[in-house]
């Protein structure tokens, strides 16, 4: 993976933003940057390429990629489900939702689906707890999940899906 | 009486115009004819204390900051709420981002901060358009950029993206994080204000903290600190959650008592669905949960207010802490064994991994919690799990350990008997809850109960 010139001219300007010399501080935005370009998810090649832009040893990308939760080492589906399960999510029915979608998906945690459509990655606290049960869906959440609010997400993703193609 | 949220329903409050038009940085005027040390004397006098859940008075926080000649200084805001039951900096920074901007600049200007960062939890992925919307208006409208307003000051905002892991909200780990590395605390000292982002003096504050220097300003410390109660002075913000009828974000100004927070119309509207009150854990999934009997009335029988004061009386054996001011509410069918479980796998899951008792003592507890839960519990692990419990408490580099101990500890300390009843009863335990036993609010008692 290589980096295109859009999300090059990003990176700069994230570099831009550390004092000098300090432009290892960009990692981690610039790891979200790669795995959006990268298909949702960091291949070594793609933690090369940031090591390469960043000027920093490959190994202080590994390092930092495998801590963080955000980061996804093995490919995902298109649509990731990030249902949180913790407490107060938990007390809103968030166990009945992921239930839910492993039925209606047939996966279990952390697969996806064989059409590549759809992960199921739950999730620990998301700052959402008022409006439980929630899932983060790409940049967003989606909140006050029932069943028929997930079976409309789904119907949207593969609607979504289809016209991309 | 709302001092953050005075303005939050004001349609466009989001944008600059709207925001300028109701006021709005107002109190960078004022501020840039002060001295920041007049600065730092009004947040000392304001009695204001961290909001990120320590509750450190903010003012000694600031007065602590190392200004070695040459050396750049750096304020950083903590945005990385992850803290289960909190969600009020999300709502501030969601809504209202223009109050964090404005607090961003007057705190930087009394710091000599030049380069300051926002570093927001990653999952925030759309607030950091809103924030970074905000700072291109206020740098348009000569907020932000060189020498603002004639003062000679430079500053400039920039928000950093984190990469999902709670550990991150610990100062030093936040630190790390920002300078792109694994989120693991550093040991301490030394502290951030003498060695922090770059090894540069560095003060880390919490959003709604960094919020309330605005309305310290525009009124006064004294006019700050006369609201509220004893050392809990100024509003602080809940976040609700869990089995009430009107969860969300509430400003107060811990003066209520909690009966009536949790069950007046004005705040949280009481439980639905006509259950009972069975606990709450007051301030975030790391403070110990309290059965309704002790939440609502001390263990000396007087009522408990919203104060921190207050909400920590009886110590850990029968109070528990305003922590970040995460309210999570359980009705009569929720269990407290499965609560506790989930709290114990989140701990688990966000030990960084630095020190044993914690990254080794989460896993254990989770796995014990987990037989209990599903029925595969031994009436010796209860005591096993107080024991691992006590031997993270302090033994750590960071607070994580032991917020993760407490909650495990005050599961057993309140609802040992609901533990036990899942051991001899597993059965029965998969398929229906302990329910309420002695753990009823007795004020509300249903007709006919």
């Amino acid at each position: 993976m290589k980096f295109n010139d859009k999300n090059l001219n990003k990176v700069k300007e994230i570099m831009a933003r550390y004092p000098e010399g300090k432009h290892k501080s960009a990692l981690i935005p610039v790891l979200h940057i790669a795995q959006e370009e990268n298909g949702g998810w960091l291949s070594t090649e793609a933690m090369d390429e940031v090591a390469a832009v960043l000027n920093i040893l490959p190994i202080e990308v590994y390092e930092v990629a495998t801590f963080y939760t955000m980061f996804n080492l093995k490919p995902v589906g298109k649509y990731v489900f990030e249902v949180c399960r913790t407490g107060p999510c938990m007390l809103n029915g968030s166990d009945g939702i992921i239930d839910y979608i492993k039925e209606k998906l047939s996966i279990r945690e952390g697969e996806t689906t064989p059409d590549g459509l759809f992960t199921l990655k739950p999730a620990e606290c998301l700052g959402a707890c008022g409006y439980a049960p929630m899932m983060q869906l790409g940049n967003h959440y989606r909140e006050h999940l029932t069943k028929e609010k997930v079976d409309a997400i789904i119907d949207e993703c593969r609607r979504n899906a289809a016209n991309n193609n | 009486m709302k001092l953050l949220l005075e303005h939050a329903h004001v349609e466009g409050i989001r944008y600059y115009d709207t925001y300028r038009k109701h006021g709005g940085y107002r109190s960078v005027e004022k501020a840039f004819k002060m001295t920041p040390e007049e600065i730092v004397e009004e947040v000392k006098k304001s009695g204001l204390r961290g909001r990120g859940g320590a509750g450190f008075p903010t003012g000694m926080k600031w007065s602590f900051l190392a200004k070695p000649e040459g050396v750049p200084r750096h304020l950083v805001c903590n945005a990385d709420e992850s803290e289960p039951g909190t969600f009020k900096d999300r709502y501030l920074m969601e809504f209202i981002p223009h109050l964090l901007i404005e607090g961003l600049i007057v705190s930087s200007f009394a710091l000599g901060s030049n380069m300051t960062y926002i570093y927001i939890r990653g999952e925030y992925a759309w607030i950091v358009d809103i924030l970074e919307q905000a700072i291109a208006e206020a740098k348009n409208n000569g907020w932000l950029g060189k020498n603002i307003l004639n003062s000679g000051f430079d500053c400039e905002i920039y928000v950093q993206r984190g990469g999902g892991a709670y550990i991150c909200g610990e100062e030093t780990a936040l630190i790390e994080s920002l300078e792109g590395k694994r989120g693991n605390p550093r040991i301490k000292p030394p502290f951030p204000a003498i060695q922090g982002v770059w090894m540069r003096p560095t003060v880390v504050n919490n959003v709604e903290t960094l919020a309330a220097v605005v309305p310290i300003i525009n009124n006064g410390g004294e006019a700050y600190a006369s609201i509220g109660v004893g050392k809990s002075t100024g509003t602080k913000l809940l976040s609700v959650c869990g089995n009430v009828k009107k969860p969300g974000i509430y400003e107060i100004d811990m003066t209520q008592s909690v009966e009536e927070f949790i069950f007046s119309d004005e705040y949280c509207g009481g439980i639905p669905n006509g259950k009972r009150l069975k606990a709450c854990i007051p301030g975030g999934s790391s403070v110990p949960i309290l059965p309704a009997n002790l939440l609502l009335k001390t263990a000396k029988g007087e009522t408990r207010t919203m104060s921190y004061e207050s909400l920590s009386d009886g110590g850990f054996a029968s109070g528990s802490m305003m922590g970040s001011g995460g309210f999570i509410v359980f009705d009569e069918d929720q269990c407290v064994v499965r609560h506790t479980m989930t709290l114990a796998r989140f701990y688990n899951h966000e030990s960084c991994g630095q020190c044993s008792p914690c990254r080794e003592g989460t896993g254990w507890m989770y796995k014990i919690l987990k037989n209990i839960e599903y029925g595969k519990g031994k009436m010796s692990d209860i005591d096993l799990l107080w024991d691992i419990q006590r031997k993270i408490e302090g033994n750590t580099i960071c607070p994580l350990g032991d917020a993760a101990a407490w909650p495990v500890a005050a599961a057993i300390r309140h609802f040992r008997d609901e533990f036990e009843w899942h051991i001899t009863n597993a059965d029965e335990a998969q398929n229906r809850n302990y329910g309420l036993a002695h753990y009823a609010d007795p004020i509300h008692v249903p007709a006919g109960a």
